[in-house]
């Protein structure tokens, strides 16, 4: 029974924001590439005043996969990373918080850059 | 012929048939419920096997995003994002999905300048802006922590 409740959590909370993204492009000139930066920006402010923490708690996955989530985890990580190591962590915790993303992402491109062939122009 | 901005936007809405908002909106809800119901179902499996409930959580943004570079490489991410719009867009998949597609489309143009530095076309001004604000929100708590 947890299971599901933790799985129709997620769904509402992550559908939600996405539709809130839904309701931005189509009512604004907001291109799709704007949206991405507008949401991990705003993940990054509402990280740092946790108000973003709740829904992190509350609907896991939901919050953490939106890309305010990713957000949440840059201000999070930088916030942490100066608790470990001081004003260095102002520079270190950014990047280092959305490496494993980032990384993931670099291999897959470039794995599927060199496995495909080359579109026909 | 010559037509003024304005005059190319009134047309162009007049031509390209647009979709209902509610439709739109119900798409997005229900493609990125789902993109987020099927980590959360990842992280409650690999959590039932032993894995540590951090380390599920980083493995289901992992493979969210492996999977949406093989889908994109098949084609089939595209289909499903014409329904998903916001909905694929704004979850992690939409990340992904836009370093993998101007990779593919660039390659022609090389590895180096076409492929590498398409990847970061769209991704690239997320990284600066969202890192940035990072650092600036890190330079405050640093400061104003006690």
């Amino acid at each position: 029974m947890t299971l599901f409740l933790a799985l129709g959590k997620a769904f509402l909370v992550g559908g939600l924001i996405c539709l809130v993204g839904q309701i931005l492009i189509d009512k604004t000139k907001l291109t799709p590439a704007r949206i991405l930066v507008l949401f991990v920006v705003l993940g990054v402010v509402l990280g740092a005043f946790h108000v973003y923490d709740p829904l992190i708690d509350w609907a896991e996955e939901g919050a953490t996969i939106p890309l305010t989530g990713f957000g949440w985890a840059l201000a999070k990580g930088t916030r942490e990373a100066i608790e470990e190591d001081g004003l260095a962590g102002v520079l270190e915790g950014p990047l280092f918080s959305g490496a494993i993303g980032i990384m993931t992402a670099i291999l897959s491109s470039l794995f599927v850059a060199f496995a495909t062939r080359s579109k026909e122009k | 012929m010559s037509i003024s901005k304005e005059d190319y936007a009134r047309m162009t809405r007049r031509v390209s048939p647009r979709s209902p908002l509610w439709l739109d909106c119900l798409k997005a809800f229900l493609v990125g419920g789902a993109i987020c119901c099927f980590a959360q179902a990842l992280v409650e499996g690999l959590f039932r096997l032993g894995v540590s409930r951090d380390n599920a959580k980083t493995l289901a943004m992992m493979t969210l995003i492996v999977l949406t570079a093989l889908l994109t490489a098949l084609g089939w991410f595209d289909r499903i994002a014409k329904h998903g719009g916001a909905g694929t867009a704004v979850p992690i998949t939409g990340f992904a999905n836009a370093m993998v597609s101007p990779t593919l489309e660039s390659k022609a143009e090389g590895f180096i300048l076409g492929a590498a530095a398409q990847m970061f076309s769209i991704a690239g001004p997320v990284i600066v802006y969202g890192c940035s604000a990072a650092a600036v929100y890190g330079l405050i708590y640093y400061f104003l922590r006690k």
